[in-house]
Protein backbone atom coordinates (compact mmCIF):
# COMPACT_ATOMS: atom_id res chain seq x y z
CA UNK A 1 0.00 0.00 0.00
CA UNK A 2 1.26 2.82 -1.07
CA UNK A 3 1.51 6.01 1.02
CA UNK A 4 1.27 9.46 0.34
CA UNK A 5 4.22 11.97 0.68
CA UNK A 6 2.60 14.84 0.73
CA UNK A 7 -0.63 15.38 3.75
CA UNK A 8 -2.55 18.61 3.62
CA UNK A 9 -5.93 19.54 5.96
CA UNK A 10 -8.26 22.34 5.62
CA UNK A 11 -10.31 22.56 8.33
CA UNK A 12 -11.28 25.04 11.02
CA UNK A 13 -10.54 25.78 14.67
CA UNK A 14 -14.48 25.71 15.24
CA UNK A 15 -15.30 22.10 13.49
CA UNK A 16 -15.40 19.31 16.18
CA UNK A 17 -15.73 16.94 12.48
CA UNK A 18 -11.66 19.08 11.73
CA UNK A 19 -10.57 17.91 15.44
CA UNK A 20 -10.99 14.06 14.66
CA UNK A 21 -8.93 14.16 11.60
CA UNK A 22 -5.90 16.05 13.24
CA UNK A 23 -6.16 12.92 16.04
CA UNK A 24 -5.83 10.71 13.78
CA UNK A 25 -3.37 11.58 11.42
CA UNK A 26 -1.05 12.54 15.14
CA UNK A 27 -2.20 8.90 16.33
CA UNK A 28 -0.80 7.46 13.46
CA UNK A 29 2.57 9.22 13.46
CA UNK A 30 1.55 11.04 10.08
CA UNK A 31 3.44 14.44 9.20
CA UNK A 32 1.22 17.37 8.12
CA UNK A 33 0.41 20.82 6.42
CA UNK A 34 -2.45 22.33 8.26
CA UNK A 35 -4.40 25.58 7.11
CA UNK A 36 -7.05 27.15 9.11
CA UNK A 37 -9.68 27.78 6.75
CA UNK A 38 -11.89 31.39 7.47
CA UNK A 39 -15.42 29.74 6.89
CA UNK A 40 -17.00 32.87 5.93
CA UNK A 41 -14.64 33.11 3.44
CA UNK A 42 -13.31 30.31 2.25
CA UNK A 43 -9.89 29.99 -0.35
CA UNK A 44 -9.97 29.58 -3.83
CA UNK A 45 -7.69 26.58 -3.35
CA UNK A 46 -9.88 25.04 -0.57
CA UNK A 47 -12.94 25.51 -2.80
CA UNK A 48 -11.37 23.75 -5.46
CA UNK A 49 -10.66 20.72 -3.39
CA UNK A 50 -13.75 20.70 -2.43
CA UNK A 51 -16.10 21.95 -4.63
CA UNK A 52 -19.10 19.49 -4.06
CA UNK A 53 -19.67 20.45 -0.17
CA UNK A 54 -16.99 23.20 0.36
CA UNK A 55 -16.97 21.84 3.83
CA UNK A 56 -14.15 21.17 6.44
CA UNK A 57 -11.90 19.19 6.87
CA UNK A 58 -11.20 18.23 3.57
CA UNK A 59 -7.20 16.18 3.47
CA UNK A 60 -5.43 16.59 0.53
CA UNK A 61 -2.95 13.70 0.16
CA UNK A 62 -0.27 14.46 -2.87
CA UNK A 63 -2.59 16.97 -4.21
CA UNK A 64 -5.65 14.47 -4.30
CA UNK A 65 -8.91 15.70 -1.49
CA UNK A 66 -10.94 13.44 0.42
CA UNK A 67 -13.89 14.96 1.80
CA UNK A 68 -16.35 13.74 4.64
CA UNK A 69 -15.01 13.00 7.76
CA UNK A 70 -15.51 9.63 8.24
CA UNK A 71 -14.42 8.60 4.70
CA UNK A 72 -11.42 10.95 5.87
CA UNK A 73 -11.01 8.86 9.31
CA UNK A 74 -11.47 5.22 7.30
CA UNK A 75 -8.83 6.02 4.84
CA UNK A 76 -6.37 7.48 7.05
CA UNK A 77 -6.80 3.93 9.20
CA UNK A 78 -6.15 2.08 5.96
CA UNK A 79 -3.20 4.03 4.72
CA UNK A 80 -1.34 3.80 8.28
CA UNK A 81 -2.66 0.79 9.58
CA UNK A 82 -1.00 1.12 13.11
CA UNK A 83 -2.36 1.69 15.34
CA UNK A 84 -5.56 0.57 14.39
CA UNK A 85 -8.98 2.40 14.45
CA UNK A 86 -10.94 -0.21 13.58
CA UNK A 87 -11.50 -4.19 14.66
CA UNK A 88 -10.76 -6.86 12.15
CA UNK A 89 -13.77 -8.65 12.58
CA UNK A 90 -15.91 -7.83 9.62
CA UNK A 91 -19.22 -8.00 12.23
CA UNK A 92 -17.46 -5.77 14.60
CA UNK A 93 -16.68 -3.22 12.32
CA UNK A 94 -20.14 -3.02 11.29
CA UNK A 95 -20.85 -2.26 15.17
CA UNK A 96 -18.46 0.47 15.06
CA UNK A 97 -19.67 2.21 11.31
CA UNK A 98 -23.52 1.71 12.92
CA UNK A 99 -22.88 3.57 15.74
CA UNK A 100 -20.61 6.26 14.16
CA UNK A 101 -23.24 6.38 11.40
CA UNK A 102 -26.03 6.75 14.74
CA UNK A 103 -24.10 10.26 15.71
CA UNK A 104 -23.77 11.84 12.97
CA UNK A 105 -27.34 11.00 11.89
CA UNK A 106 -29.10 11.57 15.16
CA UNK A 107 -27.23 13.29 17.65
CA UNK A 108 -25.31 15.93 15.07
CA UNK A 109 -28.68 17.37 13.71
CA UNK A 110 -30.24 17.79 17.54
CA UNK A 111 -26.77 19.92 18.50
CA UNK A 112 -27.94 22.15 15.61
CA UNK A 113 -31.07 22.89 16.51
CA UNK A 114 -30.47 23.15 19.99
CA UNK A 115 -27.98 26.21 19.16
CA UNK A 116 -30.88 27.83 16.83
CA UNK A 117 -34.16 27.09 19.34
CA UNK A 118 -35.23 28.69 22.46
CA UNK A 119 -37.46 28.07 25.70
CA UNK A 120 -39.93 25.55 25.81
CA UNK A 121 -38.74 24.35 22.37
CA UNK A 122 -35.31 24.08 23.24
CA UNK A 123 -36.17 21.86 26.37
CA UNK A 124 -37.85 19.86 24.00
CA UNK A 125 -35.06 19.35 21.70
CA UNK A 126 -32.73 18.96 24.91
CA UNK A 127 -35.01 16.05 26.25
CA UNK A 128 -34.70 14.44 22.60
CA UNK A 129 -30.87 14.69 22.68
CA UNK A 130 -30.57 13.48 26.47
CA UNK A 131 -32.49 10.49 24.97
CA UNK A 132 -30.02 9.88 22.07
CA UNK A 133 -27.45 10.42 23.84
CA UNK A 134 -28.61 7.43 26.27
CA UNK A 135 -29.28 5.38 23.67
CA UNK A 136 -25.89 5.72 22.35
CA UNK A 137 -24.67 4.78 25.69
CA UNK A 138 -26.53 1.83 26.09
CA UNK A 139 -25.68 0.63 22.37
CA UNK A 140 -21.96 1.50 22.62
CA UNK A 141 -21.69 -0.30 26.03
CA UNK A 142 -23.83 -3.59 24.89
CA UNK A 143 -22.51 -4.23 21.27
CA UNK A 144 -18.79 -2.49 21.33
CA UNK A 145 -17.40 -2.49 24.32
CA UNK A 146 -15.90 -4.66 26.52
CA UNK A 147 -13.45 -3.75 28.41
CA UNK A 148 -10.62 -0.73 29.27
CA UNK A 149 -10.85 2.85 29.72
CA UNK A 150 -11.71 3.27 26.11
CA UNK A 151 -14.64 2.58 24.01
CA UNK A 152 -12.51 0.20 21.63
CA UNK A 153 -10.79 -1.12 24.63
CA UNK A 154 -6.78 -0.58 25.93
CA UNK A 155 -6.66 1.96 23.01
CA UNK A 156 -8.68 4.58 21.31
CA UNK A 157 -10.06 3.80 18.33
CA UNK A 158 -12.97 5.30 15.79
CA UNK A 159 -15.66 5.89 18.38
CA UNK A 160 -14.01 7.60 21.07
CA UNK A 161 -12.20 9.94 18.00
CA UNK A 162 -15.79 10.71 16.75
CA UNK A 163 -16.86 11.32 20.51
CA UNK A 164 -13.86 13.30 22.17
CA UNK A 165 -13.82 15.86 19.97
CA UNK A 166 -18.44 15.92 20.19
CA UNK A 167 -17.25 16.29 24.18
CA UNK A 168 -16.19 19.42 23.30
CA UNK A 169 -19.00 21.26 21.29
CA UNK A 170 -21.33 19.71 23.67
CA UNK A 171 -19.78 21.56 26.60
CA UNK A 172 -19.74 24.71 24.75
CA UNK A 173 -23.21 24.28 23.92
CA UNK A 174 -24.20 23.68 26.90
CA UNK A 175 -22.75 27.16 28.23
CA UNK A 176 -25.69 28.87 26.43
CA UNK A 177 -28.60 26.69 28.44
CA UNK A 178 -28.96 27.62 31.95
CA UNK A 179 -27.56 25.16 33.78
CA UNK A 180 -29.01 22.17 31.82
CA UNK A 181 -26.29 19.27 31.45
CA UNK A 182 -26.11 17.76 28.19
CA UNK A 183 -23.54 15.52 29.21
CA UNK A 184 -24.48 14.63 32.42
CA UNK A 185 -22.36 11.94 34.55
CA UNK A 186 -25.48 10.95 36.26
CA UNK A 187 -27.49 9.88 33.55
CA UNK A 188 -24.63 8.53 30.58
CA UNK A 189 -21.72 7.67 33.00
CA UNK A 190 -19.87 5.51 30.69
CA UNK A 191 -19.55 8.18 27.82
CA UNK A 192 -18.44 10.62 30.34
CA UNK A 193 -15.71 8.25 31.39
CA UNK A 194 -14.73 7.39 27.65
CA UNK A 195 -14.93 11.12 26.80
CA UNK A 196 -12.87 12.23 30.30
CA UNK A 197 -10.25 9.50 29.15
CA UNK A 198 -9.80 10.39 25.71
CA UNK A 199 -9.32 13.80 26.66
CA UNK A 200 -6.31 12.66 28.84
CA UNK A 201 -4.33 11.40 25.53
CA UNK A 202 -1.13 13.03 24.06
CA UNK A 203 -2.36 13.59 20.49
CA UNK A 204 -5.60 15.69 22.27
CA UNK A 205 -3.70 17.43 24.27
CA UNK A 206 -0.90 18.50 21.41
CA UNK A 207 -3.95 19.55 18.71
CA UNK A 208 -5.64 21.49 21.25
CA UNK A 209 -2.23 22.65 22.04
CA UNK A 210 -1.96 23.71 18.44
CA UNK A 211 -4.79 25.13 17.73
CA UNK A 212 -4.97 27.91 20.18
CA UNK A 213 -3.27 30.35 17.86
CA UNK A 214 -6.59 29.82 15.07
CA UNK A 215 -8.78 30.60 18.50
CA UNK A 216 -11.45 33.59 18.03
CA UNK A 217 -10.09 36.48 19.86
CA UNK B 1 -30.52 -14.48 19.52
CA UNK B 2 -31.80 -17.52 17.52
CA UNK B 3 -28.78 -18.46 15.91
CA UNK B 4 -30.01 -19.69 12.82
CA UNK B 5 -27.28 -20.26 10.12
CA UNK B 6 -27.55 -18.94 7.15
CA UNK B 7 -28.27 -15.20 5.53
CA UNK B 8 -31.93 -13.39 5.93
CA UNK B 9 -32.41 -9.80 4.52
CA UNK B 10 -35.66 -7.93 6.54
CA UNK B 11 -36.64 -5.68 3.52
CA UNK B 12 -39.37 -4.33 2.01
CA UNK B 13 -40.07 -5.20 -1.89
CA UNK B 14 -39.57 -1.32 -3.44
CA UNK B 15 -37.41 0.56 -1.02
CA UNK B 16 -33.93 1.28 -2.81
CA UNK B 17 -31.51 0.81 0.59
CA UNK B 18 -33.10 -3.29 1.17
CA UNK B 19 -32.28 -3.29 -3.44
CA UNK B 20 -28.78 -2.50 -2.56
CA UNK B 21 -28.06 -5.21 -0.37
CA UNK B 22 -30.05 -7.39 -2.43
CA UNK B 23 -28.17 -6.42 -5.78
CA UNK B 24 -24.61 -6.49 -3.50
CA UNK B 25 -25.53 -10.38 -2.92
CA UNK B 26 -26.56 -11.66 -6.31
CA UNK B 27 -23.37 -9.67 -7.74
CA UNK B 28 -21.45 -11.95 -4.94
CA UNK B 29 -23.69 -14.85 -5.80
CA UNK B 30 -24.50 -15.50 -1.93
CA UNK B 31 -27.63 -17.01 -1.55
CA UNK B 32 -30.16 -15.57 1.24
CA UNK B 33 -33.70 -16.01 2.36
CA UNK B 34 -35.69 -12.67 2.10
CA UNK B 35 -38.46 -11.89 4.52
CA UNK B 36 -41.04 -8.99 2.91
CA UNK B 37 -42.05 -7.01 6.01
CA UNK B 38 -45.36 -5.37 6.34
CA UNK B 39 -43.98 -1.46 7.68
CA UNK B 40 -47.11 -0.85 8.60
CA UNK B 41 -47.15 -3.96 11.01
CA UNK B 42 -43.73 -4.20 11.46
CA UNK B 43 -42.76 -7.81 12.88
CA UNK B 44 -41.64 -8.80 16.10
CA UNK B 45 -38.38 -10.03 14.47
CA UNK B 46 -37.57 -6.54 13.01
CA UNK B 47 -38.34 -4.82 15.59
CA UNK B 48 -35.80 -7.44 18.14
CA UNK B 49 -33.20 -7.05 15.34
CA UNK B 50 -33.18 -3.39 15.04
CA UNK B 51 -34.70 -1.91 17.90
CA UNK B 52 -32.65 1.72 17.84
CA UNK B 53 -34.25 2.72 13.99
CA UNK B 54 -36.47 -0.31 13.61
CA UNK B 55 -36.10 0.02 10.05
CA UNK B 56 -35.27 -2.14 6.75
CA UNK B 57 -33.13 -3.38 5.84
CA UNK B 58 -31.56 -5.41 8.20
CA UNK B 59 -29.30 -8.24 7.09
CA UNK B 60 -29.38 -11.20 9.82
CA UNK B 61 -26.16 -13.54 9.39
CA UNK B 62 -26.00 -16.62 11.43
CA UNK B 63 -28.64 -15.11 14.36
CA UNK B 64 -26.81 -11.43 14.00
CA UNK B 65 -28.20 -8.16 12.84
CA UNK B 66 -26.79 -5.68 10.73
CA UNK B 67 -28.46 -2.30 9.86
CA UNK B 68 -28.52 0.56 7.79
CA UNK B 69 -27.73 0.04 3.93
CA UNK B 70 -24.63 0.97 3.32
CA UNK B 71 -22.89 -0.65 6.18
CA UNK B 72 -24.76 -3.64 5.35
CA UNK B 73 -22.84 -3.39 1.62
CA UNK B 74 -19.56 -2.89 3.22
CA UNK B 75 -20.62 -5.97 5.97
CA UNK B 76 -21.14 -8.37 2.86
CA UNK B 77 -17.98 -7.22 1.22
CA UNK B 78 -16.08 -8.12 4.42
CA UNK B 79 -17.59 -11.26 5.18
CA UNK B 80 -17.31 -12.80 1.91
CA UNK B 81 -14.11 -11.39 1.26
CA UNK B 82 -13.47 -14.25 -1.72
CA UNK B 83 -15.93 -13.21 -3.85
CA UNK B 84 -15.75 -10.11 -6.44
CA UNK B 85 -14.84 -7.25 -4.75
CA UNK B 86 -17.23 -3.96 -5.12
CA UNK B 87 -14.43 -1.46 -3.07
CA UNK B 88 -11.26 -1.24 -4.84
CA UNK B 89 -8.26 -2.40 -3.15
CA UNK B 90 -6.39 1.30 -3.34
CA UNK B 91 -7.29 3.19 0.10
CA UNK B 92 -7.70 6.48 -1.89
CA UNK B 93 -9.31 4.92 -4.68
CA UNK B 94 -12.06 3.60 -1.44
CA UNK B 95 -12.26 6.67 -0.57
CA UNK B 96 -14.06 8.08 -3.44
CA UNK B 97 -16.03 5.13 -3.32
CA UNK B 98 -17.38 6.00 0.08
CA UNK B 99 -17.18 9.83 -0.37
CA UNK B 100 -19.64 9.19 -3.68
CA UNK B 101 -21.95 6.52 -2.09
CA UNK B 102 -22.61 9.00 0.81
CA UNK B 103 -23.26 11.69 -1.86
CA UNK B 104 -26.03 9.76 -3.06
CA UNK B 105 -27.49 8.66 0.18
CA UNK B 106 -27.57 12.40 1.56
CA UNK B 107 -28.90 13.79 -1.73
CA UNK B 108 -30.80 11.72 -3.84
CA UNK B 109 -33.91 9.98 -2.07
CA UNK B 110 -34.33 13.44 0.08
CA UNK B 111 -34.57 15.40 -3.04
CA UNK B 112 -36.03 12.87 -5.15
CA UNK B 113 -39.24 12.28 -2.35
CA UNK B 114 -39.55 16.39 -2.84
CA UNK B 115 -40.40 15.84 -5.97
CA UNK B 116 -43.60 14.08 -5.21
CA UNK B 117 -44.33 15.60 -1.80
CA UNK B 118 -44.71 18.82 -3.17
CA UNK B 119 -46.27 21.15 -5.73
CA UNK B 120 -45.81 24.52 -7.47
CA UNK B 121 -43.23 26.78 -6.16
CA UNK B 122 -41.48 24.03 -4.15
CA UNK B 123 -41.79 21.35 -6.42
CA UNK B 124 -39.74 23.66 -8.64
CA UNK B 125 -36.89 23.74 -7.07
CA UNK B 126 -37.13 20.25 -5.88
CA UNK B 127 -36.44 19.49 -9.68
CA UNK B 128 -33.73 22.19 -10.12
CA UNK B 129 -32.21 20.60 -7.57
CA UNK B 130 -32.17 17.13 -8.46
CA UNK B 131 -31.05 17.81 -11.92
CA UNK B 132 -28.16 19.62 -10.28
CA UNK B 133 -27.50 16.39 -8.01
CA UNK B 134 -28.13 14.52 -10.99
CA UNK B 135 -25.28 16.86 -12.97
CA UNK B 136 -23.11 16.64 -10.17
CA UNK B 137 -23.00 12.83 -10.29
CA UNK B 138 -23.18 12.73 -14.53
CA UNK B 139 -19.83 14.53 -13.78
CA UNK B 140 -18.48 11.93 -11.55
CA UNK B 141 -19.23 9.19 -13.88
CA UNK B 142 -17.78 11.14 -16.62
CA UNK B 143 -17.33 8.26 -19.87
CA UNK B 144 -16.60 5.39 -17.94
CA UNK B 145 -19.13 2.34 -18.10
CA UNK B 146 -20.19 2.05 -14.18
CA UNK B 147 -18.93 4.47 -11.65
CA UNK B 148 -16.47 1.85 -10.11
CA UNK B 149 -14.77 2.03 -13.54
CA UNK B 150 -14.88 -0.90 -15.84
CA UNK B 151 -16.27 -2.84 -13.02
CA UNK B 152 -19.93 -2.76 -11.53
CA UNK B 153 -19.00 -1.63 -7.63
CA UNK B 154 -19.93 0.42 -4.47
CA UNK B 155 -20.89 3.36 -5.55
CA UNK B 156 -23.16 1.91 -8.84
CA UNK B 157 -24.75 -0.29 -5.91
CA UNK B 158 -25.76 2.92 -3.94
CA UNK B 159 -27.15 4.24 -7.02
CA UNK B 160 -28.93 2.13 -9.46
CA UNK B 161 -31.78 1.14 -7.01
CA UNK B 162 -33.28 4.78 -7.71
CA UNK B 163 -32.96 4.15 -11.19
CA UNK B 164 -36.70 2.26 -10.92
CA UNK B 165 -37.24 5.91 -9.53
CA UNK B 166 -36.60 8.38 -12.53
CA UNK B 167 -39.54 7.31 -14.01
CA UNK B 168 -41.44 8.26 -11.24
CA UNK B 169 -39.59 11.62 -10.49
CA UNK B 170 -39.56 12.29 -14.46
CA UNK B 171 -43.72 12.39 -14.52
CA UNK B 172 -44.32 14.24 -11.07
CA UNK B 173 -41.87 16.95 -11.75
CA UNK B 174 -41.61 17.17 -15.19
CA UNK B 175 -38.07 16.85 -17.20
CA UNK B 176 -36.35 13.96 -19.02
CA UNK B 177 -33.47 11.81 -16.75
CA UNK B 178 -32.62 11.30 -20.61
CA UNK B 179 -31.86 14.91 -21.85
CA UNK B 180 -30.91 16.50 -18.68
CA UNK B 181 -28.50 13.77 -17.96
CA UNK B 182 -27.79 11.40 -21.00
CA UNK B 183 -24.85 9.18 -19.49
CA UNK B 184 -26.40 9.01 -16.32
CA UNK B 185 -29.53 7.21 -18.59
CA UNK B 186 -26.95 5.77 -20.51
CA UNK B 187 -25.57 3.93 -17.47
CA UNK B 188 -28.56 3.12 -16.20
CA UNK B 189 -29.49 1.36 -19.24
CA UNK B 190 -26.29 -0.98 -18.88
CA UNK B 191 -26.71 -1.50 -15.30
CA UNK B 192 -30.27 -2.89 -16.18
CA UNK B 193 -28.60 -5.25 -18.38
CA UNK B 194 -26.70 -7.29 -15.67
CA UNK B 195 -28.59 -10.12 -13.62
CA UNK B 196 -28.58 -8.88 -10.11
CA UNK B 197 -30.01 -5.57 -11.24
CA UNK B 198 -32.62 -7.42 -13.47
CA UNK B 199 -33.62 -9.37 -10.74
CA UNK B 200 -34.01 -7.40 -8.25
CA UNK B 201 -35.58 -3.96 -9.21
CA UNK B 202 -38.95 -3.43 -10.28
CA UNK B 203 -40.18 -1.97 -13.32
CA UNK B 204 -40.97 1.75 -13.22
CA UNK B 205 -44.71 1.52 -13.83
CA UNK B 206 -44.96 -0.77 -10.56
CA UNK B 207 -42.89 1.64 -8.82
CA UNK B 208 -44.82 4.66 -9.93
CA UNK B 209 -47.89 3.05 -9.12
CA UNK B 210 -46.60 2.47 -5.64
CA UNK B 211 -45.96 6.47 -5.71
CA UNK B 212 -49.02 7.25 -6.55
CA UNK B 213 -50.68 5.26 -3.72
CA UNK B 214 -48.65 6.52 -1.10
CA UNK B 215 -49.44 10.68 -2.67
CA UNK B 216 -53.18 9.24 -1.99
CA UNK B 217 -52.80 7.83 1.48
CA UNK B 218 -50.81 10.84 2.19
CA UNK B 219 -53.53 13.22 0.42
CA UNK B 220 -51.48 14.96 -1.51
CA UNK B 221 -53.07 15.32 -5.17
Amino acid sequence: MTQPNEIKLFGSVMSGFCYMVHHALKLKGVEYDYIEEDLKNKSEEFLKMNPVHKKVPTLVVDGKPIAESLVILQYIDETWPEPPLMPQDPYQKSKVRFWADFIYQKMVPLTFVIRKSEGEAQAKVVDEFLTIFKTLEDGISKEVHSEGPFIHGAQPGLLDMIIGPCHTGLKYLEQGLDGVKLVDDKKTPLLCMWMDEYSKIDVVKDTAEMMKQYAPA
Amino acid sequence: MESHKGVTLLDFWVSPFGQRARIAMAEKGIEFEYKEENLAQKSELLLKMNPVHKKIPVLVHDGKPVCESLIIVQYIEEAWPEKTPLLPSDPYQRAQARFWADFVDKKVYDCGTRLWKTKGEEKEAAKKEFIEILQVLESELGDKKYFGGETFGYVDVAFVPFTAWFHSYESEAGFSVEESVPKISAWAKRCGERESVKKHLYEKEKVYEFVCMLKKRLGIE
